[in-house]
């Protein structure tokens, strides 16, 4: 399943401005790459994008036909659905510097 | 698992085969491609890698029951179904039906970032589910290598793509994965170091403005297969590798006998004709009479009820007719009948395999008996030798070993001698009849001769022939001291000889007069000289009777003067006297 965890969200968060942005991580089940990537997304965010963010979790063993609609061949992989463009970074995200450059974060850092 | 193939216990036991469906594949894979394994099919841009993992797909849902996953990396969904509709292939209506799943994989080069570890488990999870949710048995992977441009950590792929191998090896499906040709290596990225079952290279290369597509099985792991370059085909059906060659000399010869439509060659062929599912070979310069012969061998043919194929390389089927009309024979009531079929083509249209193929296709459909192919030597220029004849050979054991008779006509170039040009295609064919023409007295006569005709006694002559309204006409040519004479030569040789017996009877009469002229002239010399010596003998009386005369009138004038001068005198007077009568004078 999908799981939705609307993680580290403030209560204030629905108050700003901005949308806020929409990550989507795909994984295959409970791998070390999947909650190391997840942990390191996670912890990113809640540096640069607090409040501002939600992570959707997609693990592909479960719903294996979501592989098609983002193109997913790597795993992890994480899709910025918003804001636009689509923006795509794959592995565990150990490498910050390439995470920040994937998700377009170096202007707002 | 077994083979549906296996044609014997003993190679059951082998490794088991998955064939493809493809026209002379599995031929040459002797049953089809390792099953449960992936192969590689590799080759340069344009030479039919998607068209042939598609086909083996295709064919698998069709005709084997055995569904299948196009993981396609570089078409869309879209366009792969319009590629392939474009060979018959109906790949929409098989997904509709789940007996195919396309799933395209689109990484556009550089989109993704790259940061840490990560695997391409996407994939596996992806195609995993495209082969449970129909069942596959058979994947393509058609292009693996677009990978290597999207994916910059080519360690991190390489491994992945050495456990994707391993993967479907255990998932047990038939694999084909398609990839480019590399400039030193068979594929670009050296994908042939994981995939060791089985590597089919195709090639598409260009000879003398003629394109052809070859394929080869560069190696077949633990299977007998043929390792020779085929040449292979896109045709309105797919795929077909050539040949289909009976890789042995074992097709069934007959004994029985079939016209040629012309009663005075049947005469000289042992008095009936060719052998069914012979090659003959038919050989002369322009303008001999080539199409004439073997139009007259169509219609013997048809009248037999037999169906005949005549491929032209030169005339539309509607010329044909119209010239063969002209001479009598008519060709039309046949082809109205379904009995004779031309197929026309020009010999540059495409190339030799093409030609090939399409033949075999006709032949395939049209089931003749009797193909005839006028002229074979269109063809052969089209490759170089060795094509040519491989070209010749493949028909001809594709033909007997349908019992098919084979008629070829060859076009030889004048001032060449035709066994000599013909000598590559001769020991292929059973019969050769050579057609020649002969010029001399202003005008040009054409001959014919039977060259060989393995397995029958056949004539040695040389036969003229006449083409008139009414048809064909073999008369004897004129085979005298001063050679072989046709057309008025002949006539006039005939003349001339009439004129020789007539000018001889004369002579002989004149000799007869002769003779008795020289016999009369004999006998009047005879009678002359008898008259001669009539004459002498009377002149030698005379002049014995003068002689007898005088002496006695010698005598008697003697013994007067005795008388005369003392009679004393008688005794030595008459003795002197008798001495010396003059002297007393």
């Amino acid at each position: 399943m999908m799981k939705s965890q609307r993680t580290s969200r403030p209560a204030a968060a629905p108050a700003r401005a901005p949308k806020p942005w929409q990550l989507r991580l795909y994984v295959t089940g409970q791998t070390l790459k999947s909650v190391t990537a997840l942990a390191n997304l996670r912890q990113m965010c809640e540096i640069r994008l607090k409040g501002r963010y939600r992570i959707t979790v997609v693990d592909l063993l479960e719903k294996p036909q979501l592989a098609k609609g983002d193109q997913i061949l790597a795993v992890p992989t994480v899709v910025r659905k918003l804001p636009r463009p689509v923006r795509t970074i794959i592995g565990d995200l150990s490498d910050t510097a390439h995470l920040l450059v994937g998700l377009d974060l170096r202007a707002t850092g | 698992m077994k083979t549906s193939r296996a044609k014997s216990p003993a190679r059951a036991t082998l490794l088991p085969k998955c064939p493809t469906g493809i026209q002379g594949l599995d031929e040459i894979t002797d049953g089809g491609l390792p099953r449960g394994r992936p192969t590689l099919v590799c080759g340069g841009a344009g030479c039919g890698k998607t068209l042939l993992a598609a086909e083996f797909l295709v064919r698998g849902a069709m005709q084997f029951d055995e569904p299948g996953v196009f993981i396609a990396f570089e078409e869309t969904e879209k366009e792969l179904k319009a590629n392939v509709a474009s060979l018959g292939f109906d790949l929409a209506g098989l997904v509709r039906r789940k007996k195919i799943v396309v799933d395209y994989v689109h990484i556009e080069r550089g989109d993704a970032q790259e940061s840490g570890e990560y695997d391409l488990e996407g994939l596996f999870v992806r195609l995993n589910h495209a082969i449970d949710s129909i069942g596959a048995k058979r994947v393509v992977l058609d292009t693996l290598e677009v990978l290597f441009a999207s994916l910059p950590n080519e360690a991190i792929l390489r491994s992945e793509l050495r456990r994707l191998f391993r993967w479907l090896k255990d998932k047990g499906v038939t694999a084909v994965i398609t990839a480019e040709r590399g400039r030193e290596s068979l594929t670009r990225h050296g994908l042939e170091e994981y995939v060791s079952d089985c590597v089919i290279v195709l090639d598409h290369r260009v000879n003398d403005q003629i394109a052809t597509r070859h394929l080869r099985v560069v190696k077949y792991r633990g299977a007998l297969h043929g390792t020779n370059e085929f040449p292979f085909l896109i045709g309105e059906d797919g795929i077909s590798v050539l040949p289909i060659t009976s890789l042995a000399l074992n097709h069934v010869a007959s004994s029985e006998r079939i016209a040629t439509g012309i009663p005075r060659l049947d005469a000289m062929l042992g008095g009936r004709g060719f052998f069914r599912g012979s090659s003959i070979l038919l050989t002369g310069t322009s303008g001999t009479g080539k199409t004439i012969i073997s139009s007259n061998f169509a219609q013997a043919a048809g009248r037999r009820g037999e169906r005949v194929l005549y491929f032209s390389f030169e005339e539309s089927p509607n010329q044909i007719t119209r010239n063969m009309h002209s001479i009598g024979l008519r060709l039309e009531p046949l082809m109205k009948r379904g009995l004779l079929r031309i197929h026309s083509a020009r010999p540059s249209l495409y190339g030799l395999e093409m030609h090939l193929a399409t033949m075999f296709k006709e032949i395939a459909t049209f089931k003749p008996h009797v193909v005839i192919i006028d002229p074979i030597t269109s063809l052969m220029d089209l490759g170089t030798d060795s094509e040519g004849k491989g070209m010749v050979t493949r028909l001809i054991d594709y033909l007997k070993a349908g019992q098919i008779t084979s008629f070829f006509t060859s076009l030889t170039q004048g001032g060449k001698a035709p066994q000599e040009s013909e000598a590559a295609m001769s020991s292929l064919m059973d019969s050769w009849i050579l057609l020649q023409d002969f010029e001399g007295n202003g005008e040009r006569n054409r001959v014919l001769y039977v060259l060989k005709a393995r397995g029958m006694k056949h004539s040695n002559q040389i036969r003229e022939f006449l083409i008139s309204d009414h048809g064909i006409d073999v008369v004897d040519a004129y085979i005298g001291a001063s050679g072989v004479l046709t057309g008025s030569a002949r006539a006039a040789q005939n003349a001339l000889e009439k004129a020789a017996v007539l000018a001889g009877q004369q002579e002989a009469a004149q000799l007869v007069r002769e003779v008795e002229r020289k016999r009369a002239a004999l006998e009047r010399q005879i009678s002359s000289l008898r008259a001669d010596h009539k004459t002498e003998a009377a002149e030698l009386r005379r002049i014995a009777e003068q002689v007898g005369t005088s002496t006695r009138l010698l005598g008697t004038e003697r013994a007067a003067s005795g008388i005369l001068r003392q009679a004393d005198a008688n005794v030595a007077a008459g003795a002197r006297g008798k001495a010396r009568p003059g002297r007393s004078k």
